[in-house]
């Protein structure tokens, strides 16, 4: 049935290999550092010591080297249609490794790690893995690239989530991950069977030639539509394929929920845009175009799901950090908005945003465990008083949070509901779900400051509560860059309107 | 009757469908986490199948070299599913998935 290549077929194969290595730079550096750092593991056997975490620092700072020199490649395909070279892969490159350094930077003070374990091990190589695959999903041009990037940062992130192995929260929280990550990746698989079943084809930009071309079966597609789905919306963390987050979040050590929650939610963000986008024909006739239909009013239901039921959810949060993951269900929601109408800028102008606020306030939530040795939410009283500024830097992220000037979180939200009116009275509706949401969620994120600075701590104030005055300056940047991006915000819009090129060409507005 | 006598396309598409189908069944239905996970094997099979069929049906490579990668994820996933659940069992003296619940409110 199939016929062995030529000699000179092998030759053609393997220079095609040969050109697109050139274009593959960055991920086999990182590749590299990964090796190093099980390699360095091995070698220096000290418990205690900061080795680790200063070479997965400068490797990952020294990975935007490689990045930046991709600006100068023409965007394309690369490796017979695997993984593709745009704008939008190197936006998402760029912002995986450095939540990698954040998420290592958060690490090094969470004194939670030198109680639970012995050894850092495998940690940084394993935080390393996770942006080496997070930064294939965002790159990945096939169904089988898209599957096994998602696979790998599934993989590392069950690790992760479980790595107080002898902490029964965090075991527990690996076991949930596990199970529905499983659960949703095998339905995703069985979707990309019944969709290379209907086209033969598993390049992306080739499924939506077929489909446009040929039409399909719409109760088989949309049946595929929905497994697919799945697997994407259990990586976004979108209702109703939420329910492993807030147990996650809230047993995971909190660096690696802050690292789930934004950059592993990210992930799933530039996968699912560039399958919505790149795989479902947008146009042609009513019937072809059917599909794009109905992905937008599958999208639509996630969202507004989304957004009611993780703002509705939160209200009755104890746990600063289980209401911090209802509140990335709700973002998730938000986010998705942007999707549905296809503005690529906003979203990605988003997910900065997002960024640089949900890191803030994890890192403020990890300083005020190591010292109060707790998450709740009656155990935050009165400390706005004894830490000033780490009062007022989660004061200013969960303000961020909330969507309200002049912060970041403002731009973000103002980007993704002014392109959702302009499209007219059609998301009129949606655009009030997300607006009414906002204002119920003021309310959660602004207990957290009144128990902070107008209540009154139970507990005798005899313990010192002073910062050190390294974890101080990280979170003062945070801070200041939250309020200067949300009155100079011209840099990140820009940024992101760069970025929304995908396979070198534009979306066009619609 | 030529439905019975030879096989074709539809044969293999049920099978997958029926092993979808159980494994879903034993994903929803049991407590058990290592019954739990034996489910998502059925489910990858499932799709394994259906890209057997298909890629021999439509005369394309792709689905075989899917097939094989599914198959040495599968592996790579029940390595880290077996030891996340016999420390979950070194904690809890227990797989069971509803009674591992510490965390609600």
């Amino acid at each position: 049935m199939f016929e062995l290549p030529s000699g000179a077929e092998i030759q053609g194969i393997i220079a095609s290999l040969k050109a697109s290595v050139g274009f593959f730079i960055p991920e086999i550096y990182l590749s590299a550092l990964f090796m190093l750092l099980i390699v360095i593991d091995l070698v220096a056997k000290e418990r205690k010591n900061n080795l680790l975490s200063i070479t997965t620092l400068l490797g990952l700072a020294g990975s935007t080297i490689f990045i930046f020199q991709q600006h100068s490649l023409p965007a394309g395909e690369l490796f017979f249609g695997m993984y593709v070279l745009d704008e939008f892969a190197l936006f998402f490159k760029y912002f995986f490794v450095l939540s990698g350094i954040i998420a290592v930077i958060v690490t090094m003070v969470d004194e939670q790690f030198d109680r639970e374990v012995k050894s850092m091990g495998e940690y940084y190589a394993l935080v390393v893995a996770m942006v080496i695959g997070m930064i294939m999903m965002a790159s990945s041009a096939d169904l089988l690239m898209i599957f096994l990037s998602m696979e790998l940062v599934s993989f590392t992130g069950y690790i992760l989530a479980g790595y107080f192995k002898r902490n029964a929260r965090s075991a527990e929280a690996a076991l949930k991950y596990l199970v529905y990550g499983a659960v949703s990746s095998g339905l995703m698989v069985y979707g990309f069977s019944l969709i290379y079943g209907i086209t033969a084809q598993t390049n992306l930009i080739k499924i939506s030639l077929e489909l446009s071309a040929h039409g399909s079966d719409s109760l088989v597609m949309i049946f595929a539509s929905l497994l697919v789905l799945a697997g994407f919306g259990y990586k976004i963390g979108a209702v109703p394929f939420h329910f492993w987050s807030p147990d996650v979040y809230e047993g995971s050590p909190t660096p690696i929920t802050a690292y789930l929650s934004v950059a592993s939610k990210a992930a799933g963000f530039a996968l699912l845009m560039r399958f919505f986008y790149i795989a479902i024909p947008h146009v042609g006739l009513p019937p072809e175009n059917k599909l794009g239909l109905d992905w937008v009013s599958l999208l639509i239901l996630l969202s507004v799901s989304s957004m009611i039921y993780g703002n509705v959810v939160a209200l009755w949060q104890k746990n600063v950090k289980r209401m911090l993951a209802y509140s990335s269900i709700a973002h998730a929601g938000y986010l998705l908005l942007g999707i549905i109408v296809m503005n690529t800028q906003a979203t990605l102008l988003y997910l900065l945003s997002y960024f640089i606020m949900n890191f803030g306030a994890f890192y403020v939530v990890i300083l005020i465990a190591n010292k109060t040795g707790s998450e709740n939410l009656d155990d935050y009283r009165g400390l706005g008083i004894k830490m000033p500024l780490a009062g007022a830097a989660l004061t200013v992220f969960l303000i961020s949070l909330v969507g309200l000037p002049p912060t970041v979180g403002f731009i973000g939200k103002l980007y993704i509901f002014s392109a959702l009116l302009a499209k007219g009275s059609l998301y009129l509706g949606i655009a009030l779900v997300g607006i009414m949401t906002s204002v119920i969620s003021l309310y959660y994120y602004m207990l957290i400051p009144l128990n902070m600075f107008l209540r009154e701590s139970k507990l005798p104030d005899d313990k010192s509560m002073n910062l050190t005055l390294a974890p101080q300056i990280f979170m003062t940047v945070l801070m200041i860059l939250t309020l200067v991006f949300g009155i100079f915000f011209a840099p990140l819009s820009d940024f992101a309107n760069y970025s929304s090129a995908m396979f070198g060409f534009t979306m066009p507005p619609q | 009757m030529e439905q019975l006598t030879t096989i074709g396309l539809n044969h293999y598409l049920t099978i997958s469908a029926f092993l979808l189908g159980f494994g879903l069944f034993a994903v929803m239905t049991r407590k058990n986490a290592i019954v739990v996970l034996m489910g998502v094997e059925l489910i990858l099979n499932a799709a394994n199948i259906n890209f057997l069929a298909f890629s021999k049906y439509n005369g394309g490579m792709e689905g075989v070299m899917f097939a094989l990668f599914v198959i040495v994820i599968a592996a790579a996933e029940a390595a880290i599913a077996l030891a996340i659940v016999i420390n979950i069992f070194k904690i809890f003296k227990s797989v069971d998935v509803s009674s591992i619940d510490s965390m609600k409110e």
